[in-house]
């Protein structure tokens, strides 16, 4: 059966816990993924607190969904953009976020990495690129 | 009499923070809480703004959110206070009232 794989961008702007929008989208992206659908993830803004390293709501009683987000390569979910302009802004880096990766099959299982830094002009043609957007 | 200010939203999306600050009397206490924590992060762009309210107000932040958050005591700006829920409800206790900043 043939059909046509659409481009599907999940766009993300919010900070997780504080409103429900993360996790929503996080969500949304796992049933899409059973989909086959060609599938990116875009951060900007807040969105890009989503993906911090050492998450532990421990203390708030809420779940912690940040481990989710590893198991992202393992649904074929290996386009992460990631806004310079939006980590500059909140005195982030690379560095402060979860190293993600997929394991490519063609290449032995190599890990490679999923999260791609990209500038907003690159951000711009990433959206532009895409066929269908789901803002989060 | 003094107040103690809390802010639970994001410096970067919503203009609650701003606005308090514009509002703060000398003496009172500002609360950074939930979305609210990040403002109190060093290296942000809204550092200064933080850092002059600090000249007038004695600001605190609430740990538990931001270590959900996944930052430490050490990324947060000299001259706030981390407080834990305790904290917050003395904070309370000692000001005359609560101003909610949603």
């Amino acid at each position: 059966m043939s059909e046509t794989v659409k481009k599907f961008l999940y766009l993300n702007r919010r900070a997780p816990y504080g409103t429900i929008y993360a996790w929503e989208s996080l969500e949304v992206v796992l049933i899409g993924a059973a989909f086959d659908q060609d599938v990116s993830l875009a951060f900007i803004d807040d969105g890009v607190y989503q993906l911090t390293k050492n998450q532990d709501t421990a203390a708030i009683g809420m779940k912690n969904f940040s481990p989710t987000y590893a198991a992202l390569g393992d649904y074929e979910v290996k386009k992460i953009y990631v806004e310079k302009e939006s980590l500059e802004e909140r005195g982030l880096t690379l560095d402060d976020l979860q190293h993600l990766v997929w394991e490519d099959e063609d290449e032995d299982w190599a890990e490679k990495d999923s999260i791609h830094l990209v500038s907003r002009a690159e951000m711009a043609a990433v959206m532009e690129d895409s066929d269908v957007v789901f803002s989060f | 009499m003094s107040t103690l200010h809390t802010v639970n939203k994001s410096p970067f999306e919503k203009n609650s923070l701003d606005t308090c600050l514009g509002y703060v009397a000398g003496g009172s206490a500002v609360l950074l809480l939930e979305d609210g924590v990040y403002a109190a992060l060093k290296g942000t762009s809204v550092e200064p703004k933080i850092k002059s309210a600090l000249d007038s107000a004695k600001v605190y932040v609430l740990g538990p959110d931001l270590k959900a958050r996944g930052f430490s005591e050490d990324r947060v700006i000299e001259g706030i206070s981390v407080v834990d829920y305790a904290g917050f409800v003395d904070l309370a206790a000692e000001n005359a009232k609560v101003q909610a900043w949603l």
